[in-house]
């Protein structure tokens, strides 16, 4: 049985724990609204720039000389993976989560002989998969100093694997990030980026494009600034979509936390206020056995 | 006659509206865009997006738009810009 003080200890120990959590679970949800709504603002964006990618990929016949963001190396032997993950823990599941989607992946396609690179953006994947993948972490992207993630950021990222895969070192690369769908829900998702995920001819392409598009300068050179753009472009969204996934988890999780901690504080209570009278019935005892005893 | 014209940054959308016309900086000269344009895409060069809302008579808005590029379709307009300076 525990005694009084320990318990006492004890109750006031998660009481302050419970401050934290709620006061974290506060400050996510504040935070959540804001990145949830730049992750919504960012989508008109990424989804007319990806229309327009697929109209024009469409339209393109796929050549030897066509550029590599296009239409790849024309093999799939060696894949990066981008794997996003936030900064900092205490965010429930969300880093293990999309860690857990990325070394599913890459465990199929190493069965399959194939060559997995890792580049981290964030610091929270780094524990997970260095110990899993040592020596194929190529590069991890600090995001530390970032508050709110701009669309420079994201550019800087994708230059950066631009320059690798211009330098012929991979055939295939994916991004891994956390969807946001509402503060419980946030789905781990696995998407291509080069090359460019081609669209499977679903009927009439959007709108109906059938009539002789004119382009300005010409086709190639549209499709030159194009490409690096969409790379940085869905690389931006994944971040923005990361940081609303990041603060939903972190508020669900903190909600949790503050829920547990109650409860335990009931309970703690309960055991205190039991063992408080236990000792008071044994002292009683004592007395009058005491003066009984006279 | 409206013209569906669309204006969009990464960071957000930035005016989704019907108007009369919209003149763009194109990376080879301005080209103003009404109702019923051709479908068209193009480069843009760093400068000032006119949107006039109501025929050519008035003052039109203009923003200040960096990098991207234009598309014209069936439609509307759509600019997909870098950045885009407006009040708002």
């Amino acid at each position: 049985m525990a005694s009084l003080k320990t318990l006492k200890g004890r109750i006031s120990s998660v009481k302050s724990t419970q401050k934290i959590t709620k006061a974290m679970k506060m400050v996510a949800a504040a935070k959540l609204r804001r990145a949830q709504q730049a992750a919504e603002a960012g989508r008109p964006y990424a989804q007319r720039l990806s229309g327009v990618m697929e109209s024009l990929a469409s339209r393109i016949t796929v050549g030897p000389e066509s550029p590599k963001l296009l239409a790849g190396t024309g093999a799939s032997q060696t894949h990066l993976f981008v794997v996003c993950t936030s900064d900092r823990g205490l965010a429930g599941a969300f880093n293990s989560n999309i860690v857990r989607a990325a070394r599913r992946r890459a465990d199929e396609l190493m069965r399959q002989g194939k060559t997995v690179h890792f580049y981290l953006v964030g610091r929270k994947g780094r524990a997970v998969i260095g110990r899993l993948f040592p020596r194929q972490i190529v590069h991890q992207h600090e995001t530390g100093h970032i508050k709110q993630v701009s669309f420079g950021d994201a550019q800087a990222i994708a230059n950066d694997l631009i320059a690798r895969f211009n330098g012929g070192n991979y055939d295939i690369a994916h991004l891994f990030y956390a969807r946001f769908q509402s503060a419980l829900v946030q789905e781990p998702t696995d998407q291509q980026i080069i090359p460019v995920p081609m669209a499977t001819s679903t009927g009439a392409p959007a709108g109906g494009v059938t009539a002789a598009v004119e382009y300005e300068p010409d086709e190639e050179e549209i499709l030159a600034t194009l490409l690096p753009r969409n790379i940085a472009v869905q690389i931006f969204r994944a971040l923005l979509e990361n940081a609303a996934s990041e603060q939903g988890s972190r508020m669900t999780a903190m909600d949790n936390a503050t829920r547990n901690a109650g409860d335990m504080i009931n309970r703690l209570t309960i055991q205190y206020n039991r063992t408080r009278q236990a000792a008071i019935t044994t002292e009683l005892v004592e007395i009058i056995s005491g003066a009984e005893a006279l | 006659m409206p013209l569906h014209f669309e204006l969009v940054t990464p960071e957000r959308l930035v005016r989704s509206e019907d108007v009369h016309m919209v003149v763009v900086p194109g990376s080879e000269g301005d080209f103003g865009v009404l109702e019923g344009h051709a479908p068209f895409m193009s480069t843009i060069r760093n400068g000032e997006l006119a949107i006039y809302r109501s025929g050519m008579t008035g003052e039109p808005e203009r923003i200040t738009i960096e990098g991207g590029f234009a598309e014209v379709n069936d439609r509307g307009l759509t600019v997909l810009a870098e950045r885009a300076n407006t009040p708002i």
